[in-house]
Formats: C-alpha cells, structure tokens, sequence
C-alpha cells in the first residue's frame, strides 16, 4: 500500500491519537499507542488542520497560504510527515 | 516549510546534558495472575495483595507523575484487571492527563468491565497472545480457557473500536507460528503487532533453556518481520524486539537508564526499569516515603548509570554509546558478574563468550520442562 494522500483524500487523527499541550516541556506532542512525539511549529500547523473532513489538497492550500510558499513544496513536506505517521498508524484516511 | 519534518525531530526523552523529564511509567499495579507464563517478567519473589499500594496511593502517584512530565501510563502487572478498582484507577490516570494504556492478558475483563474502563477514558490496550491456538496458548500460560477467553476479549475490543496491539511473546515454542501471529493480529483488527522475543530476566531467564530459539528460528523471525512490514505498509505497525542473545550489538535497555521512564512495583517501589532490583548493591526509593520527583532526579540509583560517564571502555571510545548504552545493566551483572560492565551481547565485550558459551550449551541439550512462575 502506499503512504501518499490524494488530492481528495481526508485525513484524521484515529482514535488514541492526539494532540497534547505538554505543560511540563512546553509545546505540543502528539500522543499515540506508545509513544510521544514532540511537534515542532509546522508539524502543530499541519496537525491542527487535519479534521477528518477537509481533504488533502485544501490543508496544502491552506498551509501554503499561511506560509508564503510554493504549494508544490509545501505538499512534498507534509506528505513525507503524514507519511510517517500513517506507517506507523497514527493517521488515518478516508477516500 | 525548510526545516525538516517533525516526525524527524528528537523525541522529548532525547535532550542530553541535563537530566530530561521521564515520559512513560509502567504501573505494575499487583503481581497476582490467573497465568503463570514461564517468561513473565515479574521477580520470582512475588509480592502478595497485602503489600499492594491502594486506590488513593496509585492516584497520588499518577498525578505525581503527570507533574513531572510523564505523558504515557502503562497499567501493568501481573494482570491489572486481578485489581478490583481498575477501573477507578483508570479514571484517575486520565484526570491526571496521562495517556493510558491498559497491559492485560484479557483475563478478567469482562464486557461490562469494558464499558466501564471504555467510560473512564482508556485509551489503547496491549493484549499479549501465548500462542496462537487454545492448545498452545493454554499450555504456555498454564491456564486452560485462557485463550478462549482472550478471544472473546479481543472481539469486545474491536467492536467497540479501542486501539489495539497485540503484544506476541516469542520463544522457541511458538516462533515458528509468526505467519500466523500476524493473519491473527489483522483478524483481530489490532493496529500494532509487537513481536516481542523473550528476554532472559526473571522467571524467563530460570527457564532460559526451554525458551532459548535457535540460530535459525532467530533469522527466519527477522526475515518474516522485514517482509510483513513492507507488505502490510499502512495496514499494521510493527514493533520487533529481536533475541538479543544472537545479537551483535544490545538493545538500548529503557532507552538509556533513568533517561525515559520508570517503573513502580506493586508496593511502590520505583525502578529505572522492572528488572533492576536483580542489582542487589542499589538502594531504591518508595513513593510512600520519598515524592516521585525526588527519586527520578536525585536519588543515587537512577544516577547510578545515567548517561554514559559511567561507562567502561570499550564503549566510552565506541560510537554506538548514545545508541544502546552499553546494553542492559542487569545482563551485565548477572553474565559478566557487573552491573557497571559493557552488556555482554555486545560482541565487543571482553565477555562475550559467555554468550557463546549459553548458546552452545543450551542448543546441545534437551529441551526442559517449563518451571510456571508461581506466588
Ligand atoms: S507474563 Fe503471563 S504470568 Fe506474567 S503477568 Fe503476564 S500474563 Fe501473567
Ligand atoms: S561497545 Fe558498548 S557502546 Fe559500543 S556497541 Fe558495545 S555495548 Fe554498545
């Protein structure tokens, strides 16, 4: 199977995966079934925009516009975090 | 968007100098057990219900350690559900903004028990499987109907949808079975299969020669995991821990000691990890006496082999000492006679012939009868 979303693709965070404002580090990790993963700004930004009802290829727009760059660029970035994630089953996605 | 993705960025548990803040806890809530696996990690000493920390005593220590930057929990045992205020224990670890995972053979677990943990806010549980068929899983756990019961367990678990991994135990006696260990986890809808082999500690290491795999079971597992995890890419996660006896080089025990996380025995007792009381000449603390963040940051145990400035040579000149930490400190004491030695796995120890040696031995005799852990 492969990792990469499609333009359409939703993506969501599954059941026993957050986000979690880690009060004694400071920042945002994201909690899954053993495991804590600290999130750097852009990771946050990503994350905070995946809710299972807007699809891939508007959180890319989104971000693109938020962060002055190249669409094209920004896609390559976050397929390769969500990517990541979805190896490890932390994400989920609904065509 | 130039900086690198986050998933590539350290881990919390990974900032060096100073000691970091642990992030996970194993709450070994009692040692009682309808099983009695021959590699069950618990001591031989087993402690009874008398000594057992109460309801109020182990919610004190989970928001203890939320404050001191624990994020995940892992409620252990024995079999945590053998507690009868499971349930209430589970709340208050969620109310403490713990991320709760449930370590449990399903024994005990009944539906309506379920709904009851499902509504105090658990969040994943970790199932472990004896074996893949009632026959064999029944005679490892030493517990007839236990993996009948662990099967009507794990569909109350898919059906109410709770994240699922199923935590395989692998030895000589069921190693062979992994084709089917994995077609098991995928039917049972876990996202995450642990191919857990035996590690040579507690009740494991007494029946060390019943357990020990060979050579070639040893490499085949490798094998089948690398080729499962790129066929089932996306499908289910995989977490193997090899057989570090065959090993070249140790697992990096506990990601460092007293780097990650700790351990709480039954009565309180903390640990760096749950086989360190085998190191007689430490002293450890116990949170009915001593707050949890005292004896993470200053008490001489968990000093004792922090970082790698305790180190001998030949790890302090090797370039491997941020990776595995010169291997697991109760292996060396009790196959090198050290805690403070290289972990004798590691084929750059002067001991590792000891290593050698066990295998040697143990591939040329009988296969033993399994001694159960009992109370
Ligand atoms: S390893 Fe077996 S005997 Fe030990 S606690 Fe787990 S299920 Fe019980
Ligand atoms: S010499 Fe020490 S640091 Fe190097 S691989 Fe062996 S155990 Fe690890």
């Amino acid at each position: 199977m492969t990792l990469e979303l499609t333009t359409t693709d939703r993506p969501y965070l599954p059941r026993g995966v957050r986000m979690h404002k880690d009060r004694v580090r400071g920042g945002v990790v994201l909690l899954a079934p053993e495991k804590a993963i600290l999130l750097d700004d852009i990771g946050v930004a990503i994350l905070s925009r995946i809710d299972g009802k807007r699809r891939f290829g508007e959180i890319i727009a989104d971000l693109a516009e938020a962060f002055k760059a190249p669409p094209a660029q920004i896609e390559s970035d976050v397929q390769r975090f969500l990517g990541g994630l979805r190896a490890r089953m932390y994400l989920g996605v609904t065509p | 968007m130039n900086k690198p993705s986050p998933i590539e960025q350290p881990e919390p548990a990974q900032s060096t100098g100073n000691v970091p803040p642990p992030l996970a806890m194993l709450a070994e809530l009692t040692h009682r057990c309808p099983l009695s696996c021959p590699y069950c990690s618990n001591p031989l000493t087993l402690s009874g219900k008398d000594g057992e920390l109460d309801t109020s005593e182990w919610i004190d220590v989970f928001r203890q350690a939320a404050d001191i930057g624990v994020l995940q929990l892992h409620i252990s045992g024995g079999e945590p559900a053998s507690r009868r205020d499971l349930v209430e224990l589970v709340e208050g670890a969620e109310k403490a903004g713990l991320y709760t995972n449930l370590v449990t053979s399903g024994v005990g677990l009944t539906p309506r028990r379920m709904d009851e943990l499902e509504q105090a806010g658990l969040e994943h549980i970790q199932l472990s499987l004896q074996g893949t068929n009632a026959e064999l899983a029944d005679r490892i756990g030493g517990y007839k109907g236990g993996f009948e019961r662990k099967m009507q367990v794990a569909a109350e678990i898919a059906k109410r949808g709770i994240p699922l991994t199923l935590n395989a135990v692998m030895h000589r006696h069921n190693m062979d079975d992994l084709e089917h260990t994995i077609e098991m986890a995928l039917e049972l809808g876990a996202r995450r299969l642990e191919v857990a082999c035996v590690q040579f500690h507690g009740w494991a290491l007494k029946n060390r020669a019943a357990l020990m795999p060979t050579r070639q079971q040893t490499d085949k597992v490798k094998q089948q995991v690398a080729e499962a995890q790129e066929r089932l890419r996306g499908v289910l996660a995989f977490d193997f821990v090899p057989p570090d006896y065959y090993a070249d080089f140790p697992k990096a025990c506990m990601g460092g000691w007293g780097s990650t996380g700790l351990n709480i025995t039954p009565d309180g007792t903390v640990l760096p990890c749950h086989v360190a009381q085998s190191i007689p000449h430490l002293e450890f603390g116990n949170i009915r006496q001593t707050p949890l963040r005292d004896i993470w940051y200053d008490s001489a145990a968990f000093n004792a082999y922090r970082g790698t400035d305790w180190m001998p040579e030949p790890c302090t000149s090797c370039e491997r000492k941020e990776i595995d930490f010169g291997g697991c400190r109760c292996q060396a004491l009790l196959l090198a006679g050290d805690a403070g030695a290289v972990d004798p796995v590691c084929t750059r120890s002067p001991d590792h012939g000891r290593i050698t040696d066990i295998l040697t031995a143990e591939m040329a005799a009988d296969t033993p009868e399994f001694t159960y852990r009992k109370l």
